[in-house]
């Protein structure tokens, strides 16, 4: 018999590419967003959802997957490749209001949004944003769905009404167990993101995007924004260049000369 | 009184690098509070007095060492709530992250993440977008909960002990909580934690697999050992050691890079590092606009004579 179908949300996010040099607006000290794509990271976490969908019959036996997002206009370009990928549909929440809002604002929308979904299974997310970086959503998200919450796992699997997971750190390999409905991150160890193919390109365009508004998520815009941040940047400055070194070529003692450069620098 | 809640999680009793410098910046805010979720030694207490805490609030069940982040969180919102503190300090690792992030909606707090500094009035500052700018950060809503990046501060004990007076503080039924169900203890390289290292010396692609040399040099300078991506993708090396942005991020003294170009997603790990020193064959490499010291050069040949160098000198 095949495991019950399962309604899953993937948190997805559109980045400005990592591979370039990124900036912070002069005024709000808000990142620049203008070339973005979706982020690396949240790859892994669609992938998983894909594939724990399709061991159960996919679509057809009834599988939910939605990629959500949270974002300005172009945000819903995430949400798009997602759906190239293999999700099923999509949710983008987008409001003026919710400009510069921080982690908790965040969690608090996306929050709002997940309920409208009905009974969902399964939560998951990347390891962390590539831009923000502060990995506080999914724990914060966790904590207002009152779910319950596994961090970093590199195998994930899910039978009856229980998620295991395995989570590697320096000194230890731990097996993980939850109940759903939970939250999963995943890391970049836990499978191999596909690419869309022209079929799911294809596919892509007949799917759904909803979009919701904060009055559709009967949310105040007093709570979220930078207006309902319960942080704030209050100054940002462009790291100094780190002033170029020292440069040698090893002529057969370059070994010798890095011990006296570290002696120099008390480092030894 | 500023009471400044200090998170202290060790499994072990021992009070570890991470948890020294949390309480040397708490004494710097004011009155450092330990909150520690389990049962403590009369030695975690002596350790504690040695770095100036005032009281110790703890759980006074282990079982909390099963499960994950949700049940620390309620425990810390109770020692919040027990000992009214003007800010809540916790490591900047992945749990203390998560820990944070759930303390922050029970309390209606907001967290700044990754500092490296932290003014009088709470202001914190931190690194973002890879090390391209430093920030300040405040908390405008609740208590400032902030996590520390570790050696960002000198760790110093008190002249005169303290003796801490301890308590304990129920830890209410909770939320829902994953559980750890099997754990397997990997065998203990000798090195310290990557996270917490003052030394880190990191191979990629140019070791080609072999990282006795990389091995070799942190031993000689006493480091952990640090991978890029590529080299944890190859197989080379344990996931966990990766640094960058889909591993750890770590700032230590030192930083010796090896066979690494230094591509941003690498650089995002380790540009807040002291002191860089780079080797790499390739004059072009990246990582050389951000080495103090570069050499270009074959790695298997500078650092096994560095290792030898040091080692003498050191005798």
């Amino acid at each position: 018999m095949q495991d019950p179908a399962l309604n899953i949300v993937v948190l997805v996010k559109h980045v400005p590419d990592a591979q370039f040099d990124r900036h912070l607006s002069d005024d709000d000290y808000t990142l620049e967003r203008d070339e973005s794509i979706l982020s690396e990271l949240d790859e892994y976490a669609l992938e998983a959802a894909l594939q724990l969908s399709e061991a159960r019959g996919g679509p057809k036996a009834g599988n939910v997957v939605t990629a959500l997002t949270m974002g300005p206009a172009a945000a819903v370009n995430a949400v798009k490749k997602s759906l190239q990928i293999g999700a099923t549909q999509g949710l983008h929440v987008c409001d003026d209001a919710l400009s510069g809002s921080d982690a908790a604002g965040t969690s608090l929308a996306l929050a709002a949004a997940i309920r409208t979904l009905g009974n969902v299974d399964l939560v998951l997310t990347g390891m962390a944003s590539t831009d923000g970086e502060t990995s506080l959503v999914p724990a914060q998200l966790a904590e207002r769905l009152g779910l319950a919450q596994i961090t970093f796992a590199s195998e994930l699997a899910v039978a009856g009404n229980t998620v295991t997971a395995r989570r590697e750190s320096d000194s230890h390999s731990a097996t993980l167990e939850a109940p759903l409905p939970a939250l999963v991150s995943v890391t970049d160890q836990i499978n191999e993101p596909r690419y869309p193919n022209f079929k799911g390109i294809l596919a892509a365009k007949k799917k759904s995007i909803t979009q919701l508004s904060l009055a559709d998520l009967g949310l105040d815009a007093a709570e979220v924004g930078a207006a309902g941040a319960w942080t704030s940047v209050v100054e940002a400055k462009p790291r100094p260049a780190r002033a170029q070194g020292t440069i040698i070529t090893d002529e057969g003692d370059a070994g010798i000369r890095l011990a006296d450069f570290l002696a120099g620098q008390k480092l030894l | 009184m500023t009471n400044i809640l200090v998170f202290i999680d060790t499994p072990d009793g021992a009070l570890h690098k991470s948890h020294r410098e949390l309480l040397t910046l708490a004494r710097s805010l004011g009155e450092p509070v330990a909150a520690v979720p389990g049962p403590v030694s009369d030695g975690l207490v002596a350790a504690l007095g040695e770095y100036g805490t005032a009281a110790v609030v703890h759980a006074d069940s282990a079982d909390l060492d099963d499960v994950l982040a949700v049940r620390k969180a309620d425990f810390l919102a109770a020692a919040m709530d027990r000992t009214q503190p003007q800010a809540v300090l916790l490591p900047n690792t992945f749990d203390g992250k998560e820990i944070a992030g759930r303390l922050s909606i029970k309390r209606r707090s907001g967290v700044v993440t990754d500092a490296i500094a932290v003014a009088n009035d709470f202001t914190a500052t931190k690194s973002v977008l890879a090390g391209a700018y430093t920030v300040d950060a405040q908390v405008r809503t609740g208590t400032p909960i902030i996590t520390f990046k570790a050696n960002s501060i000198e760790a110093e004990t008190v002249p005169q002990a303290t003796s801490p007076r301890t308590e304990t503080v129920p830890v209410p039924a909770g939320a829902p909580a994953a559980r750890i169900t099997g754990r397997s203890e990997k065998a203990s390289s000798g090195r310290p934690e990557l996270s917490e290292a003052r030394v880190v010396v990191a191979g990629g692609r140019g070791v080609n697999g072999d990282f006795s040399a990389v091995e070799d040099l942190a031993d000689a300078l006493g480091g952990a050992v640090g991978a890029s991506r590529a080299a944890t993708d190859a197989g080379w090396i344990e996931h966990s050691a990766q640094v960058g942005q889909t591993g750890q991020t770590v700032s230590p003294q030192l930083y010796i890079s090896a066979g690494i170009s230094g591509a941003i997603q690498q650089k995002a790990g380790m540009q807040t590092s002291k002191v860089i020193v780079a080797v790499n064959k390739d004059p072009d490499s990246p990582v050389f606009e951000i080495a103090d010291f570069g050499i270009v050069g074959d790695l298997f040949k500078v650092l096994p004579q560095a290792a030898a160098e040091i080692r003498k000198r050191k005798s």
